[in-house]
This record gives structure tokens, sequence and C-alpha cells, in this order.
């Protein structure tokens, strides 16, 4: 496996007349990625894309080098938690993992161990000699998440994995998302829930009608929105002082003092003639700061900008 | 051993399949009509035991055991072949991969990291092992029964007669017909949203069969089996009329032939099963 990336080349895909995504090019590093984009983006035909459940109307896909039209491959270093939230009849959650895997032609003992692994993992023990109809959707969310992770692949993708999971179980499984991110996997996620998103992502991939609109690390996409004023936000003794130096400024937009006085929230065309700016004047005025924070390079921010907002939660 | 794959591998996984639906689909609930199917040609002989036992108790008698071993040939080609095994096999194979998709579950066997050709293979001996143990277990059943009203008679026409043989040959014809209908309706199962349509097709055609010129006979699987039964049985008037006589296929070439389609149907399927995608109609 000598290529780390998941890279699709001119990939397009299309329904019938439909069109699911359009002339996408991507390189995906290793790390936590999310897709973001409102119903109907494409998120979904990106992952079932990259999975090998549908293929390419045209261009190329591969994942550690491998091409998904080979699933004899492919779904050793893949697992996938779909959206669909769909089981095969009659089965508990315990045999549910343990028969998926031992169709990978692994050993009892090796699925019964890794069954018990993977349920442990999402907190599923007590629950495994249950039959999965019978579970709520927060548990069948999570035996999915189990049943993915369960062969221990090198790139998990995950479609919609925090629906219907409680606050404890989201932060759970927040936390092994992390934990999966930073051992080298990949964790490529897709997600309404914004918030979310920017706490656990390293990069994100917007998505919009079928197109990629923007991709890379949160704070990169946002500096190339340039049509868009940065905001900023400076907690400081004199907000007032501050605001009027700035203003001599082309290019400060506005300035916003906050209700206690203490916060000025500014929207600039170039942040870095800014924070020049700035230090110039502590320097001259002895301004006490007390913090300097982007107010807009979060991706719900990023996503009104580049897609305007429809669909998304934020 | 390859680095992806090797026969040990294969057979492994393969079994892995045949036990997962095995496990899933033999007496489930969703099957209830094909275990009555399968149940009805025996439920019919244990009536038609019942009717006479209750008569030879009173001594009145109208028939001989000839008679019954014809009414098994008759109930065995319209009934066994044409419904309950025709109709058996299409709720079994053609629900290995549609039923799947209905149920919006086959993304799971779909990202395993196995050939889709041993999956195909997989499911296909499953729903071939639930099919032998329902229509040859149940064909040797309401054969058995069919004729023991005779006592003594009957075990004679079994022991030293050729009751043996004929049971023998409809076991025969039972697991052939599961083996080529399984392997149509599996295809049918992957190809068609609707399986009822292509099996629609299928059963005309199979009952058309007799009425057929005798190059048109030997396209169906009903033609070989019939040629494989132990016992003629008459066309009455005024269909009788109608049947066009073809010369009767020799016994290994029917069985071969069978096996042969069968083969080529299944190996179809599983190339097939490679290229289709997961779209579950959203």
């Amino acid at each position: 496996m000598s290529d780390p990336l998941v890279t699709f080349a001119n990939v397009s895909r299309f329904y019938g007349e439909v069109l699911g995504i359009n002339k996408v090019n991507l390189s995906i590093p290793p790390g936590i990625t999310s897709l973001v984009g409102p119903n109907g983006s494409g998120k979904t035909t990106l992952m079932n894309l990259m999975t090998g459940l549908i293929r390419p109307t045209q261009g190329e896909i591969t994942v550690l080098g491998i091409a998904p039209d080979h699933p004899e491959r492919l779904c050793k270093v893949v697992g996938y938690c779909a959206q669909f939230d769909a089981f095969p009849k009659g089965l508990t959650g315990y045999q549910f993992l343990y028969w998926f895997l031992r169709l990978h032609g692994m050993s009892h003992e090796e699925c019964d161990r890794r069954t018990s692994a993977a349920l442990e993992r999402v907190s599923m023990t007590a629950a495994a000699g249950r039959p999965v109809a019978a579970y709520s959707k927060g548990m069948r969310q999570r035996v999915k998440l189990a049943q993915a992770i369960a062969h221990d692949p090198q790139v998990l993708v995950l479609d919609e994995p925090l629906n219907g999971l409680d606050p404890m179980a989201r932060a759970e499984t927040i936390a092994l998302f992390r934990e999966w991110g930073q051992n080298g996997r990949h964790v490529i996620v897709s997600s309404h829930i914004l918030h979310e998103v920017d706490q656990i992502s390293d990069q994100v991939i917007l998505l919009s009608q079928g197109y990629v609109v923007a991709e890379g690390a949160i704070q990169g996409v946002r500096d190339e929105v340039k049509e868009q004023p940065m905001q900023i936000l400076v907690r400081c003794n004199d907000p007032g002082g501050l605001a009027a130096r700035l203003f001599l400024q082309d290019h400060m937009v506005e300035a916003k003092i906050s209700r206690d006085r203490k916060g000025l929230l500014l929207r600039t065309n170039d942040a870095d003639s800014f924070y020049l700016l700035l230090n110039q004047v502590i320097l001259d005025s002895g301004l006490e700061v007390e913090s300097i924070a982007p107010a807009d390079d979060d991706v719900n921010s990023v996503y009104q900008y580049l897609i305007g907002g429809e669909g998304a939660t934020p | 051993m390859s680095e992806h794959g090797g026969t040990e591998l294969w057979l492994r996984q393969i079994a892995a399949v045949l036990r997962l639906e095995m496990k899933k689909t033999f007496f489930s609930k969703r099957g209830w009509w094909i275990y009555c199917l399968a149940a009805g040609p025996v439920l019919i002989t244990l009536l038609h035991w019942w009717v006479f036992e209750s008569r030879r108790v009173g001594g009145a008698f109208n028939h001989r055991l000839g008679d019954d071993s014809i009414a098994f040939a008759a109930l065995f080609q319209f009934f066994y072949l044409r419904a309950t095994i025709f109709f058996g096999c299409m709720g079994i194979f053609s629900n290995l991969f549609r039923g799947e998709m209905l149920e919006k579950a086959l993304h799971y066997y779909y990202l395993v990291p196995m050939r889709r050709e041993l999956l195909a293979i997989g499911k296909y001996l499953a729903g071939l092992s639930v099919a032998l143990v329902l229509f040859v277990g149940s064909t040797a059943a309401a054969f058995l029964t069919i004729g023991r009203h005779f006592g003594p008679a009957w075990s004679d026409y079994l022991y030293h007669g050729p009751g043996l043989s004929q049971l023998g040959s409809y076991m025969l014809v039972a697991a052939l017909a599961s083996i080529g209908y399984g392997a149509v309706f599996l295809l049918c199962g992957l190809f068609f949203r609707n399986p009822m349509i292509p099996a629609a097709v299928v059963f005309v055609w199979e009952n058309l069969n007799p009425f057929l010129p005798s190059l048109l006979k030997k396209i169906s699987v009903i033609f070989y089996l019939r040629s494989l039964c132990p016992v003629e049985v008459p066309v009455p008037p005024p269909f009788s009329v109608m049947v066009i006589d073809a010369d009767p296929t020799p016994a290994w070439i029917a069985v071969f032939g069978l096996l042969a389609v069968s083969l080529i149907l299944l190996a179809y399927t599983a190339i097939s099963a490679r290229q289709t995608e997961i779209n579950y109609g959203e």
C-alpha cells in the first residue's frame, strides 16, 4: 500500500439523466475529512463510489492505490458505515458482526475476538445478545459503526454517523474518530451538523449540486473566500480607540463594539495588514489585548459564504 | 494460495455465506408459503391414504396399485414440477439477491473482501440446500404415503417391485428441477426489480411445452425433467389432440444437459454479480 491517498480523478456519476457528482478531482490524505453539503449535493454518491457500491460514469478512483472494482482487495482496507438503517433479518448484534467477519474468511476464534472488541469499543457489549430489530436508533447506529471498524480498516467511511446518537454516545464516537485519525488512518465523515464537523475535522470538502466547491483545512478554505471580508474579534481595554485607529485604513469594512464595551468585532479585506497594524497600535498606545480570534473561519461560516446554507444545520 | 484468494479461502467464504444464509432464511417467517407448497402434495397423499384406509376397513376398494402409481406420476408432473418446485424455487432463489435489495441489506455483503462470484455461489448453494430438503424430502414423503393403504402389497411393490427405483427417479427429478429452476430464478432475482414478470414468462413457456414443436420443446427445463420421470402420464382429451410428440431424450443427456445449462446460468449470474451496483431505488 504505497499510495496513502484516496483519489478521485475527473470522476462523474450520473443516475440516468440525474447528476450525482460531476468532474470531481480530490486527493484525500490520512486524518479526519468531512464531507459537507446540503441534501443532494453528492456526499453519499462520493462515499458509495469510494467503497465500490456504485461505479463512476467516468473518471478513476483509487483508495490507497486500490481500484474499487476489486472488492476482494478494497474491502480489506475499507470500512463503511452507510446511511441505510437496515440490517439482515433475524440476527442479534453479536451475530451481525460475527457472521460478516466470517465472510472475510477469518476463523471462529478471530471473529469472536474481533466482534467482542468492536462491540466493546462502541459500548454495545450488554446488548450484543439482543436482536438488532429490537435496538433503538442510536443502538443501531452504534452497531453499524462497530461492524464498520471490526476488521480494523485503514479507511473508515461514515455517512452521517452521529445521527440518532445521544450526547454521551456522540462524544464517545467523536473520540473514536479522533483516535483513528491520529493513528494515521483515513476517517471520512459526512455530516449536516456543522459545529461537530468543525470540532473534529482536519480538512473539509464542501459540496454543492454535485460539484466540489472547496476543499482543504477549514482555515485555508476560509482564506480563499476573498469576496467575503474576514471577521476578527479582539477583546481589549479600549475597543473604541482601536476602532478609531483601524478605520484610517482602506481595508477595514466594519467594526462593532460589543455590549460589554470590551470586545471589537472587525471585518477586513486584508487580515495580514490588520494584524500588522494591530501590533503597531499595541506598541504605540499600550493597548491591553485579552484575546484575538478569527470569528468566521468555522465550517458554518465558510459553508454560508460558499453554498448559501440551504439544507445545512448550523 | 495467492495474496488475494486461494481455494482454501474461497471455500471458507462460500461456506460462511451458506451458513449465514441458512441461518437467516431456513424456516424464516417470510418463506411460510414455500413450506405450505412443499407440504401440500404430502397432505394430498395423506388424505388419499386416509380415505382409502377407511374404505379398506369397509372392504370396498375400487382401484388398483397401478392407478396410484399413475396418480402419483400425474401429481408429480402437473403439481410438483409445475407448481410446487417451480414457484418454490422462484420464492427461494429470486429472493437471495432481490430480497436483500428490498430489505436494503445487500451492501453489507458487498462490503466484504470477497469475490462477488463467490457470494453468488454461496447464496445459490444455500438456496439449493433448502430446496433439496423441502422438495426432495416432500417428494419422498408423498410417494411413500400414496400407496400405504395397500398394506403388504405396497411394501412388496416398494422392496421387490419397481417402487424404490421409481422413488429414486422422482427424487432425482425433484433435485434436478431444484438445480435448474434455482439457477433460472437466481439470475432473475439479480437482474429484475420484479422477478414475477420473468417468472410468469418462464411459467407460460414451461406449461406450453407439450404443445410446442419438437425443436422448441427442447428449450425448456420441463422437457428434460419429464423424460426422466419413470411413469408416463396419458394426456386426457381434448388436450391429447394438441400434443406434439417428440423423441424422448436419453437419460444421461437429460441429466448432464440440465446440469450444464444450470452451470452456465450460474456462471453468468456469478460474473454479472461483480458488475452490479447497490441501488435501493432511493
